[in-house]
């Protein structure tokens, strides 16, 4: 895949960072605010397939960096899982119990466990769309060839 | 064992994920982690039916307390139908995977299948276990979506036309459920099947709760492939990889289909003469067709496929019988006698229709073609397998020793008592017909000469496979005991008790 014009890249390499911040702010707050850990994640991706559009990328890169997400989104499915089971193991022994202390509402630092879940459903949701989009670009490729 | 429940969907779903990680590294691991995930949920499910007796087990996920009496979490709930078909998924799950250690080698990306397989273990167990609808509709959502893909892992021309077959019927079957389970949440303000059921008692809206009856009756029926709905099933069952049409046929129509049928019909809505009497007809439409359809075929794969409609057929009529004689309130005892039939032949539908399947894979796996025609005198050479297979083709029509001939008998004595002279006639005409086509693919896949002198290279296939076919054979023979009633008291009747006294499964889940 060829990138685009130094316009494009350039333009691309401000936003980017600032993109991925404020999906970062999204999951975060995902207990505080609208949003949480499907739309942060969302956003995230989208700031890293504007880059990949931009820049261009040869087909072993690509390659590659579909095993990067398919790899970072199972293991971030597994400690969702592992966080749900430690439920079973520590506190009130249930599943899915939220077992960390509660803190003050409207604190950053606070509900528990509910932000650890979204930043997990976060990086699981971010992995995955980037994944479903490198699967398209490589198969456009492996058609071109 | 109450707050274990949850780990009926974690075991699979963490071998599924772990397996997409693992495999990249290790060799062979995707076929240990896919073994030990299903040989541990069978345990637990054996456990789950041995000590269910008859009580109703509530797991809150989250541990959130209903309050004011309205369940606000999410419920799953273990009760004896529950646990009977978890040993159905379970069981047969763990056979399809044995035998797929050597089968599936034939294929490239081998981990992909492992993951896939224990996701859609995932979502049935999910379906079976979950105690609210929305719960239903997604773990259904992920059982169908990797069914979807197993059915084309092979990748060839028809997989393909079959998945998007399966996938197209399946998505307008989700489609119906969801507006049913929407059109439920307007009404009722709630989705917990026993909250549904309470609010239900005392509302008047007749009309509205038979709109959704109707709808849930389309969507799940495409799902369980009753006759007008059937068009996917040939197609998507014969196309898949052997393994995986036993599980579709053996397990995943009962699964996401019959069992939610049968589970908000009897502990949802109340039950209505003219829904009754409607299922009633479906069902004895799908046996006369589907048996109609099944013996003309030559593909085996597509004859069992159709007579996996025909056999459903007769689940859903004994049901049907049972909801007419509840509507009508007059005798109870044979009503439950007509479930304790379906309910039965379930079971053994599950095990006689997955050794069919899976010795179709064996034919397969050696002759390389699934036309009878191309076929003959392999009982010499796959002795294994022809046994097996004449165990299954008796029992799937009804011949006494097998656990066939039990269940049928169970559905024509309870039509006969309830006074369904002519549907315990089509009953028997239908087995009859079975037996023919049966014949038939013994005849030409086993004992017909005439390619026997062509096929020099035959020979039985591999361990792993025997294995699986063995135990489903000797599960045939075995499963006949269930008829005993002392056997029956342990397995069939408190999932019968929990269906026709719907009273107690409200109360013991809102805890009143």
């Amino acid at each position: 895949m060829k990138g685009m014009t130094i316009i494009v890249k350039k333009t691309t390499q401000l936003i980017a960072g600032i993109v991925f911040l404020y999906g970062i702010y999204v999951i975060v707050h995902g207990h505080l605010s609208p949003g949480g850990g499907f739309a942060g994640g969302v956003i995230i991706a989208g700031s890293f397939i504007l880059l990949i559009l931009a820049n261009g990328s040869d087909f072993i890169n690509l390659t590659r960096e579909e095993t990067g997400t398919t790899i970072t989104e199972n293991l971030a499915i597994l400690f969702f899982l592992l966080i749900s089971l430690a439920g079973m193991l520590l506190g009130a022994k249930i599943f899915f119990n939220n077992w960390l202390p509660a803190g003050k509402v409207g604190e950053l630092i606070s509900a528990g466990v509910i932000p650890l879940y979204n930043i997990f459903v976060g990086i699981e949701v971010a992995a995955s769309i980037l994944t479903i989009f490198l699967a398209l670009v490589i198969f456009k490729e492996e058609i071109t060839k | 064992m109450n707050s274990l429940i949850p780990l009926f969907v974690a075991v699979p779903l963490a071998g599924a994920f772990l397996t997409m990680i693992l495999a990249r590294y290790l060799k062979n691991i995707n076929k240990y982690i896919g073994l030990l995930v299903m040989l541990m949920l069978a345990a637990m499910s054996l456990i789950a039916i041995t000590t269910a007796r008859g009580d109703i087990s509530v797991c809150k996920v989250g541990g959130w307390e209903p309050v004011n009496g309205i369940p606000i979490g999410i419920y799953m709930v273990l009760d004896n139908f529950t646990a009977l078909l978890l040993c159905i998924i379970n069981i047969v799950g763990f056979l399809s995977i044995v035998y797929s250690l050597t089968y599936i080698s034939r294929y490239t990306s081998e981990s992909n299948y492992y993951a896939l397989f224990c996701l859609m273990v995932a979502g049935m167990n999910g379906v079976v276990l979950s105690g609210d609808l929305f719960n239903i509709f997604v773990f259904l959502e992920i059982a169908a979506i990797s069914s979807y893909a197993l059915v084309a892992f092979g990748v060839e021309k028809e997989q393909l036309e079959a998945t998007f077959k399966y996938q197209v019927l399946g998505g307008l079957a989700s489609l119906l459920i969801l507006f049913g389970i929407g059109l439920i949440y307007w009404k009722a303000k709630t989705l917990n099947i026993a909250d549904v059921k309470a609010a239900m008692g005392s509302s008047p809206d007749k009309v509205h709760y038979m709109l959704i009856q109707l709808l849930f009756l389309c969507g799940f029926g495409l799902k369980a492939a009753v006759i007008p709905f059937h068009a996917w099933l040939p197609d998507a069952h014969s196309s898949a990889p052997s393994p995986i049409s036993a599980m579709l046929s053996g397990v995943l129509i009962k699964a996401v289909g019959i069992y939610v049928l049968i589970r908000i019909f009897f502990n949802m809505f109340l039950i209505s003469n003219e829904i009754a009497v409607l299922i009633t007809t479906l069902g004895a439409l799908s046996m006369v067709i589907g048996v109609f359809l099944a013996i003309g075929q030559w593909d085996i794969k597509r004859l069992l496929a159709y007579h996996s409609i025909s056999q459903m057929g007769y689940v859903i009529l004994s049901v049907g019988m049972g909801m007419i004689l509840l509507a009508r309130g007059t005798n109870p005892e044979i009503a439950s006698l007509a479930i304790a039939g379906g309910l039965f032949h379930l079971i053994n539908h599950a095990a006689f229709k997955s050794l069919l399947f899976l010795n179709a894979g064996a034919i397969e796996y050696r002759t390389g073609t699934r036309n009878l025609k191309e076929m003959g005198g392999l009982a010499r050479y796959m002795p294994a397998t022809s046994a097996t297979s004449f165990i299954a083709s008796m029992s799937i029509s009804g011949i006494p020793p097998f656990n066939g001939f039990f269940s049928k008998l169970i559905i024509i004595i309870a039509a006969v008592m309830g006074k369904f002279y002519l549907l315990a006639l089509i009953a028997v005409i239908v087995s009859i017909i079975t037996l023919a086509s049966f014949l038939k693919f013994q005849r030409y896949a086993f004992y017909n000469k005439e390619h026997a002198g062509e096929q020099r290279n035959l020979k039985e296939v591999p361990f792993p496979m025997v294995f699986s076919m063995v135990v489903l054979g000797i599960l045939c023979v075995i499963l006949s005991l269930v008829a005993i009633p002392q056997v029956r008291d342990i397995v069939l009747t408190p999932a019968i008790n929990v269906l026709t006294d719907p009273q107690v499964y409200t109360s013991t889940i809102l805890g009143i």
